[in-house]
């Protein structure tokens, strides 16, 4: 069943054409990669996915439902959350404070009952800990849950914010280079995490530069370059490709290639 | 008719002043993107200078070049130990290092000046000329005349030399101006010192027409706010048909409204550009990127 | 024994500082200097969770101390409420016209923001200064008795106008610091705080950006109507003055002086800017001078605020 799908999104950033004529669809519950060069347009892709970019052109649909231009938070509410490649961790909170803030849409606005400190209010407050709390022992960061989320590694915010979009109980997860900056025991972890939320039945759009990960885990793979896609399918198809060769997987590759066929 | 020539004379009139307020806030703020609340009081240094300066008996166009000259240096030394250390700081701080700074100039100026309202004389007698049955004086001509001559300088300022070319790199993207080995401090600096003689210019220009006294600096400051921001908070341009549009409306609203609510004006300008047009009449639309 | 809470932490704080400070009153004058520590203290906190939790900036709440102020001052007369009920009134009126205002307006953020509230204080301020047929100009308006010192004295307790309103202040504090405290870890003020910290990461995980900061202008604008009616029903006069740009000023800079993130910051903040011009009378010449000279060092040196900035001096010096 398809979950999302992507019908000719477009955008321009004065005259430059940041993404231009993309498809794709993602399937219910499977993990979809979008890779590409550096500018190739990725992390445009998922602002306008996620409504925080209004595409110029095209439509996404969300559970059959034409959903372009959507504000972020409604999105959030059809199951859709995200992380981000520029990390927007809450800095000034505790990391534990981080995942109960994703929390905010089963715990609901009641601005009175908070203010008054009422039982309800702290009743959603231990709600929301002991969920929280189950989540980061699911990424793995359980142990400093009271310490400040400044103090986290670079990936140990990463993580974070998986956790974080996950605490919004999404049915698609958008994850824009999870893994970038993390060494390979870190890697290794994340590449477990997306495979458990993909087995937990939540999609995840991926993006991602390290390729042994990509390959690994991934269902279906997007190529893009220079705002457009240039190539999808299964992992084996996508690297055979020599549009995607050329494009991507190193221009020495490419240029062998070309000067070998000369 | 004649009637509403006169308002018009008395709108451009202000409105050059406003536009020149709102000149020196756009420059300060492309170059460092700072909002300077303390604008306002480089109008107020540059008329009371030129007052103290001409009392100790200066010729007054000496005098009001010294001024002018100061209070630059004020421009200067207000980028140096305020706006630069505090890099890095959030909008909150730097809307309360600003606003310091104004409250700051002001107390200065109580003390080394005094409370009093000054004025010096026109620069060209007080004689109005007739025009279409409306009468504009001498002081108006050259203020309008005066930001005139500022907005052309500017111009050529900043599409001939090299130098102004190097403070709209700066302005553009500071990152890449700095990596074209654009010195972006020096760009600062001069902006402040540049902004800064702007204003006092605009002090000395109006104090003959409006008066001056310690404490000006605020309303300017407001008003030139509000053009700055009608104009679309980028372009000496827009600040030009900002600073006018905002005299005009003022000088209309007191001439067939009621000149109690003329003062509100510009902040009904404010609010609803905010509203209607966040980006302004000139500004253009960007998306921030995450 | 179990450690405190920092919600308890401040909260007894706050009350042992109002009940043991007149211990140490050389005289009945420093009962109203507490008085509008305590009073601007509320209008801090309000500020607070609007600047500290939700990271906006307003230069014009002062606006809304001018509501309450005004109605305290007019409905009494006009309508024939009694001023503490006008008091309620204020902070309703202040509230409506805090959402109005704040829809279109917080849509702005950083400076834009900071010009646009700019603009409502002082068209507020216009209005009380130039409708002189209702509000008595800028010589500004009387404001009747609330009656509680004839009362208490049935009862045999005299106090004088200083004292009674110490200890109504401090009341009032107290509970505005309690719902403040409750806010900051509730549901909605991690909302709130998430704001300040990332607003696209906050529309990511549902939270509806507009509504959340509307809810908290509109919080923060009745803490400051409330303070503003107490304001003028203890100095029984109030004037155009309490809604000017200066008194927002003032309020903003107390609340990022003490350190915008924790209501006990804001209170330093409003205990130092409202005692300082008393105390130092003798400089009322140097006062707009120190004023700038504070706000400027404070900032640029300690960026947090006093509170933070000294507690972590204090966390680190003590850790060595
Ligand atoms: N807000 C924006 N304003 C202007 N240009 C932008 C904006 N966002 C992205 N761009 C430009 O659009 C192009 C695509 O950028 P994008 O960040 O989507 O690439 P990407 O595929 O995510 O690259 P990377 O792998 O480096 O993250 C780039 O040329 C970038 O400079
Ligand atoms: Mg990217």
């Amino acid at each position: 069943m398809t979950l999302l799908s992507v019908e000719k999104l477009g955008i321009d950033f004065g005259g430059l054409r940041a993404v231009d004529e993309v498809d794709f669809t993602v399937p219910a519950g499977q993990i979809v990669s979008v890779i590409g060069p550096n500018g190739a347009g990725k992390t445009t892709l998922f602002n306008m996915i996620s409504g925080i970019y209004r595409p110029a052109r095209g439509r996404v649909m969300l559970d059959g439902r034409d959903v372009t231009g959507t504000p972020t938070h409604r999105l959030a509410r059809m199951g859709l959350s995200r992380t981000f490649q520029n990390l927007q961790v809450f800095l000034q909170m505790t990391v534990l404070e981080n995942v109960m803030a994703g929390r905010h849409l089963s715990e609901g606005v009641h601005v009175a009952t908070d203010l008054l400190g009422l039982g309800a209010s702290r009743r959603r407050n231990r709600a929301s800990r002991a969920e929280a709390m189950r989540l980061l022992e699911r990424v793995g960061l359980d142990r400093g849950a009271h310490r400040e989320a400044s103090s986290l590694s670079y990936g140990g915010l990463k993580r974070l914010e998986i956790a974080r979009a996950l605490a919004t109980e999404p049915r698609l997860l958008l994850l824009d280079e999870p893994a970038a900056g993390c060494n390979a025991v870190e890697t290794e972890e994340v590449d477990r995490l997306i495979a458990e939320i993909a087995a937990s039945g939540i999609a995840v759009l991926l993006v991602e530069h390290d390729m042994k990960l990509v390959m690994k885990i991934s269902g279906h793979i997007v190529v893009m370059d220079h705002g457009r896609k240039i190539s999808e399918g299964k992992p084996e198809d996508v690297v055979q490709d020599p549009k995607v060769i050329e494009a991507y997987l190193g221009t020495d590759a490419g240029r062998r290639e070309t000067v070998a066929a000369d | 008719m004649s009637e509403f020539l006169q308002f018009f004379f008395s709108g451009i009139t202000v409105g050059a002043v406003y536009a020149l307020v709102a000149l020196g806030f756009i420059i300060i703020y492309n170059s460092s993107g700072v909002v300077n609340f303390a604008q306002g009081e480089f109008v107020m240094l540059g008329g009371m200078s030129t007052v103290f300066i001409h009392a100790l008996g200066a010729p007054l166009f000496a005098a009001a070049l010294a001024a002018i000259l100061i209070t630059a240096a004020v421009g200067v030394a207000l980028n140096k130990l305020a706006i630069e250390p505090a890099r890095g700081a959030s909008v909150v701080a730097l809307i309360i290092i600003t606003i310091g700074a104004s409250i700051f100039l002001r107390g200065v100026a109580q003390i080394v000046f005094d409370k009093k309202i000054h004025r010096f004389p026109s620069f060209s007698g007080d004689a109005p000329f007739e025009i279409g049955g409306a009468t504009i004086l001498p002081q108006s001509l050259w203020i309008i005349g005066g930001a005139l001559a500022v907005f052309f300088a500017l111009y050529l300022f900043f599409t001939r030399t090299l130098t102004g070319k190097a403070v709209l790199a700066t302005a553009n993207n500071k990152l890449a101006a700095r990596l074209v080995g654009i010195n972006t401090n020096f760009v600062m600096t001069l902006s402040f010192a540049l902004s800064a003689a702007i204003g006092a210019l605009a002090g000395v220009l109006v104090t003959p027409v409006t008066l001056t006294s310690y404490d000006v600096g605020i309303a300017l400051a407001l008003k030139g706010f509000a053009a700055a921001i009608l104009g679309g908070m980028g372009s000496p341009f827009g600040a030009l048909v900002g600073g006018l549009l905002v005299g005009l409306i003022e000088a209309m609203t007191a001439g067939y409204i009621s000149s109690e609510y003329k003062e509100a004006v510009a902040f009904l300008v404010i609010l609803v550009v905010l509203f209607v047009m966040p980006h302004g009449i000139f500004g253009r639309t960007k998306l921030d990127r995450v | 024994m179990a450690r405190l809470s920092p919600r308890a932490a401040t909260l007894i704080a706050l009350a042992a500082i109002a009940l043991l400070a007149p211990l140490l009153f050389p005289s009945s004058f420093y009962y109203r200097i507490g008085a509008l520590i305590f009073i601007n203290g509320l209008s801090v906190i309000g500020l607070v969770i609007l600047v500290g939790f939700a990271g906006q900036v307003s230069l014009g709440h002062a606006g809304f101390a001018g509501i309450g102020a005004y109605t305290c001052a007019l409905a009494p007369v006009h309508v024939g409420l009694h001023p503490a009920l006008a008091m309620v009134l204020g902070a309703a009126i202040s509230a409506v016209v805090a959402w109005l205002v704040g829809r279109p307006i917080l849509r702005l953020s950083g400076h834009f923001l900071a010009v646009a509230t700019l603009g409502f204080g002082i068209l507020v301020y216009m209005v009380l200064n130039n409708e002189s047929w209702l509000t008595g100009g800028p010589d500004g308006i009387a404001v009747a008795d609330i009656g509680l010192r004839d009362l208490l004295r049935d009862y045999d307790i005299k106090v004088t106008a200083s004292q009674l309103w110490y200890w109504l202040g401090a009341a009032a504090l107290l509970v505005g610091a309690f719902l403040a405290l409750n806010l900051q870890n509730s549901p909605t003020g991690r909302a709130l705080r998430s704001l300040h910290d990332s607003e696209v990461a906050a529309r990511t995980i549902g939270i509806d950006v507009a509504r959340m900061k509307l809810t908290a202008f509109v919080v923060s604008a009745v803490y400051t109507s409330v303070a503003g009616s107490m304001l003028a029903m203890m100095n029984r006069f109030v004037t155009p003055d309490i809604a000017g740009f200066m008194h927002s000023v003032e309020l903003l800079t107390m609340t990022v002086l003490g350190g915008a993130g924790a209501v006990f910051g804001g209170f330093v903040g409003a205990s130092i800017l409202t005692a300082l011009p008393q105390l130092l009378t003798v400089f009322e010449e140097y006062e707009n001078l120190l004023l700038g000279v504070i706000m400027m060092l404070v900032m640029i040196f300690l960026r947090e605020g006093l509170v933070p900035s000294i507690a972590r001096r204090l966390r680190r010096g003590g850790s060595k």
